[in-house]
């Protein structure tokens, strides 16, 4: 970790004395401990508030549009490099304004489980080998990282960026066999548990849209559920208009959305948004062979067909 | 009170129904199945349909042309990789999915629009009104045909 915080500020340091690049996104400690937040450097002489550690969960190509003006470099593990591609695909960014600083990722702490695991306060955290050292008042904890990770990094099989000007460090081992297990587990379940399930996710939404505004994918200008003539989706707080908008946002990322897990993370009220995302990654990859954010110049599987195949699909 | 009857709503590519007796047929279905004319079935955005389940809409019925007979060549094509992605998803968070359903029409099926028409019929009358979506019930009702 540490290795890796100097190799990015060594590759930063470079790129802005050198003035190849005019900002660099990147993540920064947070406020909070268990939590990294993401920070824009311009100076060289800031490049030290640059970390790398085991909370820096955010997807920051998220960022990219919003400094398409600029020379950029970005700090990315495998689900942001991904949704790098993604965006290339879709000519929302330049490749060759975009510095691709990848890092090789181990999956991120969900600060949720370290919180659940202790009995006070965190206070402080870090890492010390595998394990995520828990710190507060008259407590100190060793939890083994990969019991603490993510949902979406638990499924993760891109950890390694899949695109990217210099990789910081060797490429490790992907660790999940089968990235749609979680999906497959709800697919068993008979159709009204399932029911019960989106309902009673779906309701808890308090429609502040944090999941759209954390997801890269998720650049319209003006997004289906805030138009009012016509009026796609129901925005008001009714069990019917929840589950048309959980619906509608998933459906809008069917073959885009690259499984990163931001969407959740963001979610004020913990909302299980991997599993409904995860069914539509499943679905375009089972009847299109279609794995979103891969291979740049793709086209995506919504915009393309085979004349040969099954019409009776639906 | 008289026995419920469902609304259903039916996306009709205009360009499927070959022949002209059948084109004009589309005026004699059941009242409450109301029409909509669109260019292509590939236009139909799915969107489209979960706003029309938020309407109120029982059911709902695209009509398209069957592979290789599109006008516009590929449209169908397009449009029924989304609608089967769409019907994953209702189907997996558990809600009817059968309210949802398409016809792909060919040069020699006369009358298959009549058929899928009675068909979606059957099938939400046996799953009673649309409740799991529907947030404003009633506003089918209000528009005339």
């Amino acid at each position: 970790m540490q290795g890796l915080t100097k190799a990015i500020w060594r590759e930063a340091r470079r790129l802005l004395e050198s003035g190849e690049v005019d900002v660099i996104i990147g993540f920064t400690e947070g406020t909070l401990p268990l939590r990294a937040a993401p920070v824009f450097i311009r100076k060289a002489a800031d490049v030290e508030r640059l970390i790398w550690s085991a909370f820096c969960e955010n997807n920051l190509a998220r960022y990219l549009r919003g400094v398409a003006d600029k020379r950029v470099a970005i700090v990315a593990k495998g689900c942001d490099t991904r949704s790098i591609v993604a965006l290339l695909n879709e000519h929302q960014v330049e490749r060759d304004k975009v510095y691709i600083i990848g890092v090789p990722c181990q999956g991120m702490v969900d600060g949720r489980i370290v919180a659940r695991r202790v009995a006070g306060e965190v206070l402080s955290a870090h890492q010390d080998g595998d394990e995520i050292v828990a710190e507060g008042d008259g407590f100190s904890i060793h939890l083994p990282r990969s019991e603490l990770l993510h949902r979406s990094c638990t499924a993760c099989v891109h950890p390694n960026p899949v695109l990217y000007d210099v990789l910081l460090a060797e490429p490790v081992e992907a660790w999940a066999e089968d990235p749609y297990a979680y999906v497959r587990e709800i697919e068993q379940k008979p159709v009204e548990e399932r029911a019960a399930y989106f309902a009673s996710e779906a309701q808890r939404c308090i429609r502040c849209y944090a999941c759209r505004q954390a997801c890269p994918m998720c650049y319209c200008e003006e997004c289906f559920v805030d138009h009012t003539t016509p009026r796609w989706i129901e925005s008001g707080a009714t069990p019917a208009g929840q589950q048309a908008w959980q619906i509608g946002r998933a459906y809008h990322l069917v073959g885009r959305c690259v499984n990163c897990g931001a969407c959740e993370r963001a979610c004020p009220v913990g909302i299980d948004l991997v599993y409904l995302n995860g069914k539509s990654s499943k679905d375009v990859w089972e009847l299109f062979g279609f794995e979103a954010g891969i291979e740049v110049d793709k086209p995506p599987p919504l915009a393309v067909f085979l004349p040969d195949e099954e019409p009776n699909l639906a | 009170m008289s026995e419920w009857q469902p609304t259903v709503v039916v996306f009709l590519c205009q360009w499927c129904l070959k022949s002209d007796s059948d084109w004009t047929k589309r005026f004699s279905l059941p009242q409450r199945v109301r029409v909509v004319e669109v260019p292509c079935s590939g236009r139909i955005n799915p969107l489209l349909l979960m706003s029309t389940l938020q309407y109120g809409a029982d059911g709902i019925l695209v009509v398209g042309c069957e592979a290789g007979h599109c006008h516009y060549k590929e449209g169908n094509y397009l449009g029924r990789r989304k609608f089967v992605t769409l019907k994953s998803v209702l189907e997996y968070v558990g809600l009817e999915e059968e309210r949802v359903q398409f016809a792909w029409l060919g040069e020699t099926d006369r009358g298959k629009l009549e058929t899928a028409v009675a068909g979606l019929l059957s099938d939400v009358r046996a799953l009673g009104p649309n409740q799991e979506l529907a947030t404003r019930h009633g506003a089918l009702s209000t528009i005339h045909t």
